[in-house]
């Protein structure tokens, strides 16, 4: 069948055959590879396939220069290196190799170009053999053909570039400069995100800014609270600005899955892993490191799964996130990741490893930042059935210098945990017993602005009392430890003041099972979360008393408010029913309650708010409880004035019907029962006056 | 005060309901024995028997002389409230379910539901004098909705009848003509069915629970919606203070899914609500299962709920209650 039939051929041809063309499903209609019948596929995207080949088809080709350049007997010598070196990476394609030579001398002209069968293997050789050491005079600068030509478009002349005119942005702290000092939250429920404020005072929420479809699986602030991130398919976006939430910038990764911030919220990191097309294969990841202002990608790192999926536990498909932890405080200087063997560390100036080496660690497990300064801890585990032991050591960035090191003998676990400031360590050691049947926990206590770094060994008074949960008071002193092995554990707090640990108290049998500091420290939360059903205790560490206790059925997830001054307690839809939050004061007392159905995700801004507002906070909180009684006063009045409206014309009606109504009930009067009894009572009280000096802050 | 557990229902609790004096308290329960209670001490006065099937619903007249029931066993029976004998039993060919004096106790509307081909009806039915010259032909049969009709009550001056159900509508029909004459806006009305239907105790307007989690107040006149309070669970029934500006709903989750979890999950508490400002001003806990009926006493100083927990609480308020400030 050579030429095209015509739809009315067709027609014919289907009667002839007894085929009703209407049910026929065309999508199930195969041609044999290769064979098209004369027809051409009206396929848009086969088209676009081919078009692209064909108009820039020289993807496929590389330019690699830098070559020695060698005389004629050489040039086959020098072809077999490149052949052997390029065929490597993919297959070179039958006379895909082209070497330049002088026509006159017969010199190479010290580049050649090699052709591959798919740009894929092009772009994977440019990236593999780009800055390769053929010898110390020689490195290749390997470049896909088609980059020639842009590479070729830049001006010879240098233009100065144009200065835009400065417009100035929006305050992305807007929130900040709020007069009541309230901090935003963000929640997700159903397909609707909304960001709203925590008007506590108000005991109730106040909206700023909803959007549905925000966002494809989930969003997140940035460290410092100036960013709000959304995920997407196509790559990470943030939004930020006074009330409107403008997208600022967007950060394209396609089938992005994770993103990370550094702390100083200057760099974002976002992780995405593809499936392999081979199923031998295993899963690439792609990492961008993205500079957060300018949108700008600082680097790339790709490799397969099994790279980044060293060490640490849990995370995403093998990979622990985040694969890069960022050390040396806000200022992003430095991050890392744990490779085989390795500590990879990088800084931000130049967005490559320290001394251009990573930290050799042999069988090295997990490592740790501290939150302020450039130290890291590691730990390796034993090594040759007990006969090296494990260790602990503190490394300091840049010098790579080994500050601390502990060795540990018959250890099954490790976990670090940094005091916030990143003034101690605590290692939660597991350890086996004698019979190594069971484990036993210990703490080695690092003591890390102290001279020489002192290290305690720390055991609780039941040696075998299992640990459920371990805190560091934020910005303290103190450290609170879930023990115990019954249903009920135990909870005690301990205090690192006076060169040694002391022992401040113990709560018996506590329906616990995590611990939330609040961020100011002082206060803590003993929660039972999930399987305890959400009993909540409000504990002051300072007094140590209980200031309440409390209920929120099931909650899965509870967030402090940065300043300290409320808890949030939420169930989150991984929960099938009850699914919304509830605000409470610092001490217990419950604020407000709101549910939400597909309750997913809820994380507030974190606001530095500072002591030295608080006084200006309780001006506010009597201004706004003022405030507060005004604008509910007017609310309350309206809403009785209106029900008033109607209970006056059911009054009208009512009397009118009277007679008609004791006719029904055959002259009987009565209606006492009926009669209205509206009383009105006013009672005014004053409750409290007080005069507050408000310091210019 | 300590609340009255009122034991004598083998089966969930289906309707409660105060006669005007407010000292007797008819229960309805799936066990197919209404029951009279002294609604001050709790004390059970007697059960009337007769019913083959669970009893759904029920109304005493104006001098408490009268009881009507609805029952399953496609009847709807007439009692002598003081005797407890039988007066007369109005036969259907599917089970009855509201039922509800009109003013003057002359009339009485019947709600039938759907079954075995036959769609819902309301069937308005005249009540003697003396039960002897009783009939049980219909007055007028009202037909249309889809699905069962859950409540049905009089209008003002027995010229409507509003009824509510299944397909979440609100109706009000005229008694005269047989006619439909409104049907509440889709836009603000009830999502999922109909549960429960309360009239105020002037008639001037009425609050209906519905499984959507919500209870809304209408005038009954013109069926404009009033307020909407909203709750955490399905709500199943509904009663409104006559003496201050509460409401109280009554729910939980549905009994098919209690054993699966705490019971606190369930929130079976009956709620208050403040009736002006829509909110939520306090609860009472108890019952083991969801509250299917709620009553206020008359007088206002007096609640009962009824559970599918098969106990009947009657609560007598505190002191404190009355000093609940209103706005």
């Amino acid at each position: 069948m050579a030429e095209v039939m015509s739809m009315e051929d067709i027609r014919t041809e289907a009667s002839r055959l007894d085929i009703d063309l209407s049910v026929v499903d065309w999508n199930s209609v195969w041609v044999p590879p290769g064979e098209d019948f004369g027809i051409k596929s009206d396929d848009e995207d086969l088209h676009e396939d081919n078009s692209l080949e064909f108009d820039a088809g020289f993807g496929n080709v590389i330019v690699v220069d830098n070559l020695p350049v060698v005389p004629k007997e050489k040039f086959e010598k020098l072809e077999g290196v490149i052949r052997k070196i390029y065929s490597q990476i993919g297959v070179i394609k039958e006379n895909g190799l082209w070497m330049p030579v002088e026509e006159d001398t017969g010199k190479t002209r010290g580049y050649c170009f090699i052709e591959y069968n798919t740009p894929q293997e092009a772009e994977l050789a440019k990236e593999k053999t780009n800055g390769y050491k053929l010898d110390r005079a020689h490195i290749f600068a390997v470049n896909v053909f088609d980059e020639i030509e842009k590479f070729m478009r830049v001006p010879d002349e240098w233009a100065p570039p144009e200065t835009k005119p400065y417009t100035s942005g929006e305050n992305l702290q807007h929130w900040l400069t709020d007069e009541k000092g309230r901090d935003q939250f963000v929640i997700r429920a159903g397909s609707d995100t909304e960001v709203l404020w925590n008007d506590a005072r108000q005991v109730k929420t106040d909206p700023v800014y909803k959007r549905p479809f925000w966002t494809e699986s989930f969003v997140q602030w940035s460290p410092l609270g100036t960013y709000l991130a959304t995920v997407h398919r196509q790559g990470a976006a943030v939004w930020g600005g006074a009330s409107t939430f403008n997208r600022l910038m967007r950060y394209a990764h396609p089938q992005v899955k994770l993103i990370d911030f550094s702390p100083g919220e200057k760099y974002l990191v976002t992780y995405s892993s593809h499936e392999p097309s081979t199923p031998h294969d295993s899963h690439r990841v792609v990492l961008n490191v993205f500079d957060v202002r300018t949108g700008k990608v600082m680097r790339d790192f790709k490799g397969s799964a099994d790279e980044f999926a060293f060490g640490g536990t849990g995370g995403f498909t093998g990979v622990s996130w985040p694969v890069f932890r960022w050390g040396g405080g806000k200022e992003d200087k430095y991050f890392a990741r744990l490779g085989k063997n390795v500590i990879s560390v990088y800084e931000t100036e130049t967005f490559s490893l320290i001394d251009k080496k990573s930290i050799k660690v042999e069988n090295v497990m997990d490592f740790s930042w501290s939150p302020t300064d450039p130290i890291f801890a590691l730990f390796v585990p034993e090594q040759g059935g007990g006969n090296q032991p494990a260790r602990v050591s503190l490394f300091q960035i840049p010098s790579k210098e080994e500050l601390r090191q502990k060795n540990l003998f018959s250890v099954s676990d490790c976990k670090m945990y940094w005091q916030s400031d990143g003034e101690y360590l605590a290692v939660k050691v597991d350890r086996y017993t004698k019979t190594k049947k069971s484990t036993y926990t210990g703490f080695e206590l690092f003591r890390i602005k102290e001279r020489d770094i002192p290290i305690e060994v720390f055991e609780l008074e039941n040696k075998n009392d299992k640990i459920i949960a371990f805190a560091w008071e934020p910005k303290g002193h103190r450290f609170a430890v879930i023990h115990g092995d019954n249903p009920k554990p135990d909870v005690s707090f301990y205090s690192m003041k006076g060169g040694k640990v002391s022992k401040l108290a113990t709560l018996k049998q506590k329906q616990a099972n995590a611990l939330f500091w609040s961020p100011g420290g002082r206060f803590i939360i003993l929660a039972g979360m999930k399987g305890f059903n959400g009993q909540l205790e409000f504990y002051n560490v300072d007094e140590l008393e209980t200031m309440a206790t409390a209920e929120h059925f099931m909650a899965t997830d509870i967030e402090w408010d940065p300043t300290g001054r409320y808890v949030a307690t939420s169930v989150t839809s991984v929960h099938e029913m009850e699914n919304g939050f509830n605000i409470w004061s610092f001490n217990g007392k419950l604020l407000y309650r709101i549910s939400k159905d597909h309750f997913f995700q809820k994380e507030e801004e974190i606001s530095k708010n500072l002591k030295k507002y608080s006084k200006k906070y309780d001006v506010q909180d009597q201004d706004i409880s003022l405030l507060l009684s005004e604008q509910d006063r007017e609310k309350r009045k309206q809403l009785k004035e209106e029900w008033e409206r109607w209970v006056n014309e059911w009054k009208t009606h009512h009397n009118q019907e009277k007679t008609e109504r004791q006719i029904l009930r055959d002259g009987e009067a009565s209606d006492v029962e009926e009669e209205y009894e509206a009383k009105e009572v006013e009672v005014e009280e004053l409750l409290d006056v007080s005069e507050v000096v408000v310091p210019d802050a | 005060m300590r609340p009255i557990l009122m034991k004598g229902h083998e089966r969930p609790l289906t309707f409660l309901k105060y006669n005007r004096d407010g000292d007797l308290l008819f229960s309805c329960a799936k066990d197919h024995m209404p029951t009279v209670w002294f609604a001050d001490n709790g004390e059970r006065l007697g059960t009337y028997r007769g019913h083959n099937g669970a009893v759904w619903c029920c109304d005493v007249s104006r001098d408490s002389s009268r009881l009507i029931t609805g029952s399953a066993d496609q009847s709807a029976k007439l009692w002598d409230v003081q005797s407890g004998t039988q007066l007369f039993t109005f036969s259907f060919d599917s089970p009855a379910r509201a039922v509800d004096f009109a003013v003057g106790d002359k009339l009485a509307v019947i709600t039938t539901d759907p079954f075995m081909g036959l769609s819902s009806a309301i069937h308005v039915k005249c009540i003697a004098a003396d039960p002897d010259d009783q009939v049980g032909d219909s007055v007028l049969v009202l037909k249309g909705p889809q699905g069962r009709i859950n409540r049905a009550v009089w209008g003002p001056l027995n010229k409507t009848i509003i009824s509510a159900g299944e397909d979440a509508v609100v109706r009000i029909w005229d008694t005269e003509t047989g006619k439909l004459l409104q049907e509440n806006d889709k836009e603000v009305g009830h999502k999922k069915t109909v549960t429960s239907l309360a009239k105020a105790t002037d008639g001037s307007h009425f609050l209906t629970g519905s499984l959507d989690k919500s209870a809304k107040l209408w005038d009954i006149r013109s069926l404009t919606l009033i307020k909407t309070y909203f709750t955490e669970r399905p709500v199943n029934a509904v009663a409104m203070s006559p003496l201050l500006n509460h409401v109280v709903l009554g729910g939980g989750q549905d009994a098919s899914a209690v054993t699966t979890t705490d019971h606190r999950a369930g929130k079976f508490e009956a709620k208050f609500y403040d009736k002006i400002l829509q909110e939520e001003i306090g609860g009472v806990k108890g019952h083991f299962g969801p509250i299917n009926a709620l009553a206020f006493n008359p007088d206002g100083k007096s609640f009962s709920s009824g559970g599918e927990d098969g106990y009947v609480r009657l609560h007598h308020f505190d002191p404190d209650y009355f000093k609940i400030p209103s706005i």
